[in-house]
């Protein structure tokens, strides 16, 4: 193993960090809103848009992001939608997690009691501010290890935009093996910048559990 | 059909290659799941034990599969092998054994989980019946661990569907690789073919997982611990 050379690949390998980053948590900051809006929809019954919710979890769930980035990159702009590649990375990744976010969402939203909407009510709230300062708040609270597992989950599939042509780590490592062959460097940077990436996010995790968890609900 | 580009799937063996494909995908990760289910039951058991140097090595063995992305411990199989051990492993093999890696660490993560969420005083009952040690697994744990195991790990192989995509990347002709193929050959005679056959791609690998996710949700209801 050559220091040197790893030193000298270490601006790449920081772009393509900060390519990866972007992107994944955009993608990410994308899946969230989906996943509340879908979550919401399918918990509160509401007609018609409930079934495609449930339509879009199944196709999203069941499909590998490999896939669904070729068809958004490769085969929409067949129809003229054409679309960038980080777009693209963003989306994929929020469609994908959006589905993944949904189910955690909606098993937080089962959680919470019919007592406390019924008090919330009681008190002459309205439905809205129910959603908004009661179910919501518990919902997410319960569900925060579940976040916290998707997350990781999404950015490690973040691995997979090189194949859209995206400069992230893992085709900068792959480019820089087929130019200079220095295999060896090249993947042991491939780790240690996914660690940097990984690890912040799961001890986050473990910090807010333990904090949302103290200003707990009821118990 | 012409416009959005599925015709190319039914020109000569084009539709069939494509299926061909879909075998390889599936093979790989019928193989890795066979292998994760049986070791990662014994390793999960391992995990139980209360001895500190099993206790590092299999948190060491967890934690490196949860931050390590499948696709880099694809690369490191499949280059890195060759360049410090100078093994020549082929494609299909890396993707069976990085895949098997993941999924036992996985397995074992669920088994674990089962074996703890049984309560001590099913062992107390047990034994308060005049149960010996064996009885007591073969009658009260072992059928309490599968009916949360088995719902789990039907979830896993889905997930080890879904995954073998990547073999692509290190070289596999799986079937993302040979709908490229198909296109770049028919890129004249019907220039949308990128529209149907990955469309139809991303049909098939839902084809392959959505039953098996409906059977894991199913059981998962029926067999819910009230």
């Amino acid at each position: 193993m050559n220091l040197e050379v790893m030193g000298s690949y270490l601006p790449l390998f920081g772009k393509a960090l900060w390519l990866t980053f972007r992107i994944g948590w955009l993608g990410i900051l994308l899946s969230f809103v989906i996943g509340l809006v879908t979550a919401v929809v399918r918990h509160y019954r509401v007609p018609v848009l409930r079934q495609l919710a449930g339509i879009y979890i199944e196709l999203f769930r069941n499909t590998p992001l490999l896939v669904q980035l070729f068809f958004l990159y490769f085969g929409l702009p067949k129809l003229g939608i054409r679309i960038g590649a980080e777009f693209c990375g963003i989306l994929g990744l929020g469609l994908l997690g959006g589905a993944y976010m949904a189910e955690t969402f909606r098993s937080g939203l089962e959680t919470v009691e019919k007592t406390q909407v019924e008090s919330a009510l009681s008190l002459g709230m309205t439905r809205g501010q129910v959603l908004r300062l009661v179910v919501l708040p518990e919902a997410v609270s319960v569900s925060i290890p579940g976040f916290t597992a998707n997350v990781i989950f999404l950015l490690k599939e973040t691995s997979v935009f090189s194949a859209i042509s995206l400069m992230d780590l893992m085709f900068t490592a792959k480019d820089l093996i087929g130019l200079y062959y220095k295999t060896t460097e090249c993947l042991v940077l491939l780790v240690i910048f996914y660690l940097i990436m990984l690890l912040p996010v799961s001890f986050l995790g473990s910090w807010l559990e333990r904090r949302v968890r103290r200003a707990g609900f009821g118990y | 059909m012409q416009a959005l580009g599925i015709d190319v799937l039914f020109k000569g063996t084009n539709g069939q290659r494509l299926l061909e494909g879909l075998w390889v995908s599936l093979r790989i990760s019928l193989i890795s799941v066979a292998i994760s289910l049986t070791l990662g039951v014994l390793v999960g058991i391992l995990m139980t034990k209360k001895h500190p140097v099993i206790r590092i090595l299999t948190r060491g063995y967890l934690e490196i599969v949860r931050f390590m992305p499948q696709m880099v411990l694809l690369f490191i199989v499949f280059f890195g092998s060759t360049r410090v051990f100078g093994w020549d492993v082929d494609a299909e093999l890396s993707a069976v054994i990085v895949f098997s890696f993941w999924g036992v660490a996985e397995m074992a993560d669920l088994t674990r989980g089962a074996l703890i969420s049984i309560p001590k005083h099913q062992y107390e009952s047990a034994a308060a019946l005049g149960l010996n040690g064996r009885q007591t697994y073969l009658l009260i744990i072992i059928p309490q661990t599968l009916r949360r195991l088995i719902p789990l790990s039907i979830n896993l192989i889905t997930r080890m569907i879904k995954t073998t995509s990547l073999v692509m990347m290190i070289g596999v002709v799986e079937v993302l690789k040979v709908g490229q193929q198909i296109i770049e050959a028919n890129r004249n005679s019907s220039p949308n073919a990128a529209f149907g056959v990955y469309a139809v791609v991303f049909l098939l690998y839902f084809l392959a997982c959505w039953p098996i996710s409906l059977v894991a949700k199913h059981l998962e209801k029926r067999w819910a611990v009230a």
